[in-house]
C-alpha cells in the first residue's frame, strides 16, 4: 500500500515480497482444512469423518430425521423465591473495583441472571477512565474450571473447619516459639485489607508483610522517598519517556493513556485545537507506547542510566546549572528532545521506565530542574499501584534459604514463578515448618504449599481499595462464590482470631469513616469515595552524586556484545491472568503476535546471527543463553529495536496455571538481573543466541490480512502540514472517466440508502488510537467470539471481529535499498482498529447468493448466520478483509478447550447473542444488540434516544475515547459534531477509490514532527538554484 | 292472565332496571368530573384484582362493592399507601378488618396517587350501578343473542353446502342416466350384443389391462402419484419444527381459564417481566405464594408447590412456546411498545384450561404480522419524525414494515 508520500507494509515479508508471504495473501483462510482434520473425526480415535458418514447415510439420514421430527421437550424453570432486584433476561450493573496485584480499575459490572458477563469502565470514577484488555478479561478468569474447588491440606481437598483448626494450631506453635511469620504478598492497594494484616501481625508478633511486584517499579519508590508520585501527561507539552512504557505497562497505563490522548486530540474545526504534545521515546525495544511516540530512537539496555545522565547535563548546559558527569552518549533526535524540554519547561515530563534507583535519581532531577513537580508531577498525591520492595523479598528469600522462617502466607503471590530467584525459593520452601497459600490455584508457588485456602474472585468478593490518597473505590460481590473459596481476608481474620466475617467488617470500618449504613450504600453503589487529599507537593531529596557514581559503575556508553532486555506484553501483563485464552489470543500490539512468547531482535542483527529475514508462519528457534541458563524460543525480527539486542516478554511459560497457559511460551523471569539491589528487567552479562537448526511457529497475525497493495488505507501527516492545511495527508483518489477526471466518490452505480430512521455511523481517531486492544477483549466479551488457539490461528482462522492493524511506513522511497534498510530498522508505526466498515455500497451483500448479508434502513451490513450457507463469496469480495469464517464447531469440540467447551466457562456467555456454529460467516455487527436494546428504551420511554445511550462494545471500551459511535441523523450527537467539524478536515474512508462509501470513517494520524523537505522537491530547488 | 301477569311483571322490571342504569350513568357521569372510572379500571385490574373483586365476593380480601360509602375516602388513601402503619395506629376498623382476614396482610402501594385511589373507587361505584344490568332479564337475551346469531350464521352456510351438495348429486345422477340410455342406444350391434354375454368381471379386467397398456394413462399416473407424494413431502416439511397445538402435561395443572378467565388476574400480575423484558417470565413460586399461602391450601395440586419451596426444588414447567436460538423476540417490544393484547399471539388463553400453542411461531408468521400491523405511534415521540416522513409519501398509516421490521438484523443476531 502506498498514497503520494510513504510506503506502508505489515511485516517485512510485505515489504520484501517474499514469495510465501504472495501465496498467502490471496488466501484469508489459509488452506481449506483437509477431510481429516481434527474436529472432524465424529467418533474419538476413528477415521470416521463427517463427509465420508454423510456419504453412506446420504438422504437417509435426512429421511429418518423428519420422520422422527418430535420436538424436544424444553423445561422452563422459574426461581423458587425471584430475589426481587432479579428479572430474568433484564440485565443488572453493580459497580466494583477490579484490583490484580497493583492493577487497578473502578468498573461496573454487568450480570444476567445473577452471572457477571461484562466489565465495563465506572464513569463515576475520576482516576479510571478506561479499562484495559485485562480487566475486561477478568470476567472469563472467574469461570476458571482449574482454580482450587476448596481449600486443600497437602494437595488432597479438606473442609474450611479443619483447615483452620491445623493452620490456626501452627501458627500458634510458631508464633509460641517465637518463630518468624512472613505474609509475601503483591502490592496491596486495599486499606481495610492492610487494616486486617495489622490485626493479624497483633495476634502474631512475628509476622512480617513482605510486598514485591513482579514487574517491580522499586528503584523508583525508593528514589521518590517510598512514594509514587502522580503524574499527570494531560499537562506535558513535552514528553520524554526512557524507556517506559507509560501507554501500555508502566505503572497506571489506562490513566496516562487517557491523559495522553488529552494532549493528541485536535479538530479541524474553526479555532479548534491544532496544538499537540510532542512525546519522544528512547527505547530498547519496539514498546507500543514507542510506537505512537512522534519521535523515537534506541539505545542498548547497557546504556540506560548514561541516556538519563547525559539528557541531564545536556539540559543542565542549557539552563544554566551544574553538569553532574558520566559518559555521553548520543542518539537520534536526543538535541531535539533537549531543546523542546527547554522551552516547555514546567509543562514537560520526563519518565523512566527503569527500576534502578540511581537512574530514577537523576530523573528526579531532571523533572525538579524542569520545574515539572506541581505541574506534571504531584508528589503531594502518592499513588499506590505499586508499593513492592525488592530488598524486603530478597532478604525474605535469604531467610527461608537459611532456614530462619517459621510461617510463611502467600497472599496471591507467586514468587516461585514469577521472581527472578523464585527457583530457589521453591528450594527453600520446604524449609518452612507452615507453608500457606491464598492463591486462586495450585499454582507454581500454591502447589508446594502444605495448605491452599483459595482466595475468591474479586467479582465475588468485598474489598476497597485506595489507588491514590483520597480516593477509595470499593468491590462488591456481583455473584456468591461459585467454588467453596474465601476471601483471603476472612482467612487471616479468622487466623488472627477474630471473627472472619470481612463483609461486616469492612462496612463497619466505612460506616463509621461515611457516617452511618446509608452513606455506605451510597458508596458501594457508586462505586467509589472521593474525598481527595490536600495536594502539597515536595520534591524528593535527591543523592545525584552517588547516583552518578553508580550509574558510572554499571553502565556503558559503548557495548557491542549481546544484551538482553526483558519487556511486559501490553496484553499478558506479569502472566497471573495467563490461562485466560482472551488474553493468550489477542495479538500483542506492535509485534502482532499471540499464545506464546518469543525471542525478538532487529534486522541487521538477525543478519549479524545469520538467520535470515523469518517468514510469517516458519521462523527459526533459537536457544538464547544468559550466564548458563538457557531458554528455547522462537525467533522474530522486530524493526524498531536496538541492535544487539535480543528482547523477550515476561508472562510466559507458566507450568501450574492451567490448560490455556502451561508450556506456551518460556518464563524469562529468571533471567532478570539485580542492580543496586533492584531487579533489572535486563541482562548484560554473557547473553548468547545460537540457531538450534529446528523449526519453530508462531501464531502471528500481522499479515492474515492483506489490502493487496491498496492505496490509501492509512493517512497521516505531521502537525506543521496540518496547521497549514487541515487537509493535509488526505489522499483523495481520482478517476479518469469520459467526462475527465472525477473524485472516486462521486461516482457510483448505486442510487444510495434513505435513513429515515438513524444513520448509525462510527469515526475512528488514529491520532488518539494507542493500540492497547482493549476493544479486541472487550468485543470479544460481547459478542461471544470464539477462542481457536494457537494452532488455528497459524492456519489463519483466528475469529477476531476486530482487529489492530499495525502499519510500519518510512519517507524513504520504494528503491532506495539503503533507505529501506534503515525504515526496517526504526520505522514509523501507525496503528488502525479495523472491524466492519458497515459499508453504503457493500461489496459483500452483491454477492452474496442467499442473500444472508443485506444491507438495513438504519445503515447496518447484516449478517444473517441462520441464513447463511457458507460459499465465503463475502469474504472474497470483502476490500478490509473484515470477515471470518466459522471454520469448526468451536462449542461442541474438545480440541478447542477453551471457555465454550465447559458448563463453567459458558457462563460468560452473552445471552443476547447467538453462539455461531460452524460452516457460517461472521463478522461486527456493530453491536446491534445494543442498538437494539437502546432503541427499546427509548421507545418505552417515548422519546428518541439520547447520544450516549447507545454505545457499541468498542467504543465503550476505548480508554482514549478515540472510537466515537452515534447516530448520524441525529445532528446534536457527537458524532454529527465530529464529522461536521472533520468532513473538510481529517475524516476520510478507507480505500476510498473503490467508493463502498463505508460508515465508518478515520481521522488522518498527526504526529507532531517538522516538516520534512521532500527529496524530489528539494532536489528541483537545487537544480533552480544551479 | 298468566301470561299478562309476567309481561307486567318484565315490564315493571325493565323500567325499574332502566331507571338504575340512567342513575347509574348520572352518577357515573358526575363521578367522571374529578376521576376516572377508566383510569380506575387500569389500575385495578393491575394491582388489585389479584386479592379483590370489585363485587361482594370475598377474593383474599374483601368484596370492595361499596368500599366508597362504607369508608371515607381519606382514610382509604392512607390505607392503601401502608396498611400495616393504619393497623399500627390502633384504627378500629383496620384492625378488626385485619383480624377477620386472618391477619393477611394487604400490600401497600405507596405509588398510586390520591387520584389515582379515587379513580379506582369510582371504577368500583360504577361497576356496581351497571351490574344489575346484565343480570335482568331485559339485557340478558341481548347478551345470549349475540352468540346464537354467530351459530345460526355458521348453520346457514352449511345448510346451503349441504343443498348445493345434493343439487350437485342429483345433476350426476341425471347426467348419469342420460349417458347410460345414449350409450345403450348407440350399442345396439352384434358386438355389443356378443360382449354383453361375456361376464362383468372379465369386461372389467380385460378394460383394465387395455388401460394399462395405454402409455399416454401410465405417464399420466406416474405423473399424477409422483406430485401428489411430493406436495405430500413438501406440506410435511413445512410443517416440520411447527407445533401450533401443542400443549403438553404441566408438572402442576394451572388453569390459566380460572386465573386469567374467572379471576381476570392480569398477565402481568404473573408474568413480571413481560411489558418490562425480552421475556415473559413464568412466575417463580413465591407469586403463587402470595394468594396460594391463604387460599385452596388443601388442593393436591397446590400442595406440590409447597413441596416444591420445602424441597428447595425449583418447579420444572415443560416450555410450550420454544423459539429457536437464532431468533430474538423481546416482549416488551410488543406489548409494552406496540400495544399488543397477549391474545394477539398467544391466543384466548383466558379459556384454556391447558395452555397451548396457538400461533405458528413461523417467521412467516412473524413477518406476515410485520407487514400488517400498524406502529403504535400514538403520543410516542420515538415515531414522530417517522410518521411526519412517512404521511409524506404514503396515504397508509405506518406500518411495521416500513420502519425495518422485516430487516434481518431486527431479530437475528
Amino acid at each position: 500500500m502506498e498514497n503520494n508520500t510513504k510506503r506502508y507494509w505489515r511485516g517485512i515479508e510485505e515489504l520484501t515480497n517474499n514469495a510465501e508471504f504472495v501465496k498467502y495473501a490471496h488466501r484469508e483462510f489459509g488452506d481449506a482444512p483437509s477431510e481429516n482434520e481434527k474436529g472432524e473425526a465424529l467418533i474419538d480415535g476413528t477415521n470416521t469423518v463427517r463427509r465420508d458418514f454423510l456419504k453412506v447415510l446420504g438422504f437417509g439420514v435426512s429421511a429418518v430425521a423428519l420422520a422422527a421430527c418430535e420436538a424436544p421437550v424444553k423445561k422452563a424453570i422459574p426461581y423458587l423465591n425471584k430475589p426481587e432486584d432479579v428479572e430474568p433476561t433484564i440485565a443488572n450493573w453493580y459497580a466494583s473495583t477490579f484490583i490484580d496485584g497493583g492493577d487497578y480499575a473502578s468498573v461496573l459490572v454487568k450480570t444476567r441472571e445473577g452471572r457477571p458477563i461484562k466489565i465495563e469502565v465506572n464513569p463515576m470514577s475520576s482516576i479510571t477512565k478506561g479499562i484495559s484488555a485485562r480487566v475486561h478479561a477478568s470476567v472469563l478468569s472467574l469461570y476458571d474450571n482449574e482454580k482450587l474447588k476448596g481449600a486443600t491440606i497437602g494437595g488432597k481437598p479438606s473442609d474450611w473447619a479443619t483447615t483452620d483448626k491445623e493452620i490456626i494450631a501452627e501458627l500458634g506453635k510458631v508464633s509460641a516459639r517465637g518463630g518468624q511469620i512472613r505474609i509475601v504478598s503483591n502490592t496491596i492497594v486495599s486499606p481495610t485489607t492492610k487494616k486486617v494484616i495489622s490485626e493479624f501481625i497483633a495476634k502474631h508478633p512475628t509476622t512480617k508483610l513482605v510486598t514485591y511486584d513482579a514487574n517491580s517499579v522499586s528503584g523508583l519508590i525508593q528514589a521518590n522517598g517510598g512514594i509514587l508520585p502522580s503524574y499527570n501527561f494531560s499537562k506535558a507539552k513535552t514528553i520524554v519517556s526512557i524507556g517506559a512504557d507509560f501507554l501500555g505497562t508502566w505503572l497506571a497505563a489506562d490513566e496516562f493513556s487517557e491523559q495522553w490522548a488529552k494532549t493528541r486530540r485536535v479538530s479541524s474545526a474553526e479555532g479548534g485545537n491544532k496544538e499537540m504534545s510532542r512525546h519522544y521515546q528512547f527505547e530498547s525495544i519496539m514498546s507500543m507506547t514507542g510506537a505512537n511516540a512522534d519521535y523515537r530512537s534506541t539505545y542498548k539496555p547497557s546504556q540506560e542510566g548514561l541516556v538519563v545522565t547525559s539528557l541531564y547535563n545536556a539540559l543542565a548546559s542549557k539552563l544554566g546549572a551544574t553538569p553532574i558527569g558520566g559518559a555521553s552518549i548520543k542518539i537520534d533526535h536526543f538535541d531535539k528532545a533537549v531543546s523542546d524540554l527547554v522551552a516547555t519547561k514546567a509543562a514537560s515530563i520526563v519518565v523512566s521506565g527503569s527500576n534502578d534507583p540511581a537512574v530514577q535519581t537523576v530523573v528526579i532531577a531532571i523533572n525538579a530542574m524542569l520545574g515539572a513537580y506541581g505541574n506534571t508531577i504531584d508528589a503531594g498525591m502518592p499513588s499506590n499501584y505499586r508499593q513492592g520492595s525488592d530488598a524486603e523479598m530478597t532478604s525474605f528469600i535469604n531467610e527461608a534459604k537459611a532456614g530462619q522462617i517459621g510461617a510463611v502466607i502467600f497472599y496471591n503471590a507467586n514468587p516461585v514463578y514469577n521472581h527472578p530467584r523464585g527457583a530457589e525459593l521453591a528450594e527453600a520452601l520446604p524449609k518452612i515448618g507452615l507453608t500457606i497459600s491464598t492463591n486462586d490455584r495450585a499454582d507454581e508457588t500454591g502447589s508446594l504449599c502444605k495448605y491452599n485456602t483459595p482466595d475468591s474472585h474479586y467479582l465475588e468478593s468485598w474489598n476497597d481499595a485506595e489507588p491514590k490518597r483520597g480516593f477509595f473505590s470499593f468491590t462488591q460481590p456481583t455473584i456468591s462464590t461459585i467454588f467453596k473459596t474465601r476471601q483471603a481476608q476472612s482467612s487471616l481474620l479468622t487466623w488472627a482470631g477474630l471473627n472472619g466475617d470481612y463483609a461486616t467488617y469492612l462496612e463497619n470500618a466505612w460506616s463509621s469513616t461515611l457516617g452511618g449504613k446509608s452513606a455506605w450504600s451510597k458508596a458501594l453503589h457508586d462505586g467509589v469515595y472521593e474525598p481527595g487529599a490536600s495536594a502539597s507537593f515536595n520534591v524528593p531529596q535527591t543523592g545525584l552524586a552517588d547516583a552518578v557514581v553508580s550509574i558510572s559503575k554499571n553502565y556503558k556508553a559503548n557495548s557491542d556484545k549481546m544484551e538482553l532486555a526483558i519487556y511486559e506484553k501490553v496484553i499478558m501483563g506479569t502472566g497471573s491472568q495467563a490461562n485466560n485464552p482472551w488474553l493468550q489470543e489477542c495479538p500483542e500490539p506492535v509485534s502482532k503476535a499471540c499464545w506464546g512468547n518469543y525471542a525478538m531482535v532487529s534486522l541487521a542483527t538477525a543478519k549479524k546471527l545469520g538467520l535470515d529475514q523469518e517468514i510469517e508462519l516458519d521462523t527459526h528457534e533459537v536457544e538464547v543463553s544468559v550466564n548458563g541458563k538457557s531458554v528455547k524460543l522462537p525467533f522474530i525480527v522486530q524493526p524498531g529495536q536496538a541492535n544487539d539486542t535480543v528482547a523477550i516478554a515476561i508472562g510466559y511459560g507458566r507450568t501450574k496455571a492451567g490448560k490455556s497457559a502451561n508450556e506456551v511460551g518460556a518464563n524469562i523471569y529468571p533471567f532478570a538481573s539485580v542492580i543496586n539491589g533492584n531487579i533489572a528487567f535486563s541482562n548484560t552479562g554473557d547473553v548468547q543466541v545460537k540457531a538450534t537448526g529446528k523449526s519453530a511457529q508462531i501464531a502471528r497475525t500481522q499479515t492474515h490480512n492483506t489490502v493487496m497493495a491498496r492505496e490509501a488505507v492509512v493517512q497521516e501527516t505531521v502537525l506543521s502540514a496540518y496547521k497549514k492545511n487541515v487537509e493535509a495527508g488526505r489522499f483523495k483518489p481520482e478517476i479518469s472517466t469520459a467526462e475527465g477526471k472525477k473524485t472516486a466518490t462521486d461516482i457510483s452505480l448505486w442510487n444510495g440508502h434513505k435513513y429515515n430512521n438513524h444513520a448509525w455511523g462510527m469515526v475512528i481517531d488514529l491520532n488518539t488510537c494507542t493500540g492497547c486492544s482493549a476493544c479486541v477483549v472487550s468485543c470479544n466479551a460481547e459478542n461471544n467470539i470464539a477462542v481457536v488457539g494457537r494452532q488455528e490461528v497459524i492456519n489463519r482462522r483466528e475469529m477476531h471481529w476486530m482487529r489492530i492493524d499495525r502499519y510500519y511506513s518510512s519517507d524513504a522511497d520504494v528503491e532506495d535499498v539503503k533507505g529501506l534498510e534503515y525504515a526496517s530498522e526504526n520505522p514509523e508505526v501507525v496503528f488502525q482498529p479495523m472491524l466492519c466498515q458497515h459499508c453504503n455500497n457493500a461489496p459483500c451483500e452483491t454477492v452474496c447468493p442467499v442473500l444472508a448479508t443485506t444491507h438495513s434502513s438504519e445503515g447496518l451490513n447484516q449478517m444473517t448466520y441462520n441464513r447463511c450457507i457458507g460459499t465465503r463469496y463475502c469474504a472474497n469480495n470483502c476490500p478490509y478483509k473484515v470477515r471470518r469464517f466459522n471454520w469448526f464447531r468451536y462449542y461442541q469440540t474438545d480440541e478447542y478447550d477453551f471457555q465454550f467447551n465447559n458448563d463453567l466457562g459458558r457462563m460468560v456467555i452473552n445471552p443476547d447473542v447467538t453462539v455461531r456454529s460452524r460452516g457460517v460467516m461472521e463478522k461486527c455487527s456493530m453491536c446491534v444488540q445494543r442498538i437494539q436494546a437502546g432503541k427499546l428504551e427509548a421507545k418505552k420511554e417515548k422519546r428518541r434516544p439520547k447520544d450516549g445511550d447507545i454505545q457499541t462494545a468498542c467504543s465503550q471500551s476505548c480508554p482514549t475515547n478515540a472510537i466515537t459511535f452515534g447516530d448520524m441523523n441525529d445532528e446534536t450527537s457527537e458524532i454529527s459534531k465530529l464529522l461536521e467539524a472533520e468532513h473538510k478536515g481529517r475524516a476520510f474512508g478507507v480505500i476510498e477509490e473503490i467508493n463502498v462509501k463505508p460508515n465508518i470513517s478515520y481521522l488522518v494520524k498527526i504526529r507532531n514532527k517538522d516538516e520534512k523537505v521532500k527529496k524530489e522537491e528539494a532536489a528541483v530547488e537545487h537544480k533552480e538554484h544551479a | 292472565m298468566f301470561c299478562n301477569k309476567t309481561i307486567m311483571i318484565t315490564m315493571k322490571r325493565l323500567k325499574i332496571v332502566a331507571l338504575m342504569a340512567v342513575l347509574g350513568f348520572f352518577a357515573s357521569v358526575v363521578s367522571v368530573k374529578a376521576q376516572d372510572p377508566a383510569e380506575g379500571e387500569q389500575i385495578f385490574k393491575n394491582n388489585c384484582t389479584s386479592c379483590h373483586a370489585a363485587t361482594d365476593e370475598v377474593v383474599i380480601g374483601p368484596g370492595l362493592k361499596g368500599i366508597g360509602q362504607r369508608r371515607p375516602i381519606d382514610w382509604l388513601v392512607k390505607w392503601v399507601h401502608n396498611p400495616q402503619a393504619v393497623i399500627a395506629s390502633g384504627d378500629k376498623y383496620a384492625v378488626d378488618l385485619f383480624n377477620k382476614y386472618n391477619k393477611t396482610q394487604m400490600s401497600a402501594f405507596p405509588s398510586l396517587s390520591e387520584g389515582q385511589i379515587k379513580s379506582v373507587v369510582a371504577y368500583i361505584d360504577a361497576q356496581a350501578a351497571a351490574a344489575p344490568a346484565p343480570a335482568a332479564d331485559g339485557a340478558a337475551p341481548a347478551a345470549g343473542a349475540a352468540p346464537a346469531e354467530g351459530s345460526s350464521n355458521g348453520g346457514m352456510m352449511q345448510y346451503i353446502m349441504v343443498a348445493l351438495l345434493l343439487i350437485m348429486v342429483l345433476v350426476l345422477i341425471a347426467l348419469l342416466s342420460i349417458v347410460s340410455s345414449l350409450s345403450k342406444l348407440a350399442s345396439i350391434s352384434p358386438d355389443a350384443a356378443e360382449a354383453q354375454n361375456v361376464p362383468l368381471l372379465k369386461r372389467l379386467a380385460e378394460n383394465g389391462k387395455k388401460l394399462a397398456a395405454n402409455s399416454a394413462f401410465k405417464t399420466g399416473a406416474a405423473l399424477l402419484i409422483t406430485l401428489l407424494i411430493g406436495k405430500a413431502t413438501i406440506d410435511a416439511a413445512y410443517g416440520v419444527g411447527i407445533h401450533q397445538g401443542y400443549a403438553p402435561e404441566q408438572p402442576i395443572q394451572f388453569s390459566h381459564k380460572l386465573h386469567a378467565g374467572q379471576y381476570q388476574i392480569n398477565c402481568n400480575y404473573c408474568h413480571t417481566g413481560v411489558y418490562k423484558g425480552k421475556g415473559a417470565n413464568i412466575p417463580s413460586a413465591n407469586i403463587c405464594m402470595n394468594c396460594h399461602n391463604s387460599i385452596k391450601r388443601e388442593s393436591p395440586e397446590i400442595q406440590k408447590i409447597y413441596r416444591s419451596l420445602e424441597k428447595d426444588e425449583p418447579i420444572q414447567w415443560v416450555r410450550v412456546h420454544n423459539l429457536p436460538d437464532l431468533a430474538y423476540f423481546n416482549h416488551s417490544q410488543h406489548t409494552n411498545v406496540g400495544g399488543l393484547e397477549c391474545s394477539n399471539c398467544h391466543g384466548d388463553i383466558a379459556k384454556m384450561e391447558v395452555v397451548q400453542q396457538r400461533s405458528t411461531l413461523t417467521m412467516g408468521w412473524c413477518i406476515d404480522c410485520h407487514r400488517k400491523t400498524d406502529v403504535n405511534t400514538k403520543g410516542n415521540a420515538y415515531y414522530d419524525k417517522l410518521v411526519e416522513l412517512h404521511s409524506k409519501d404514503h396515504k397508509e398509516p405506518l406500518k411495521v414494515q416500513n420502519i425495518g421490521g422485516l430487516e434481518c438484523s431486527k431479530c437475528h443476531y
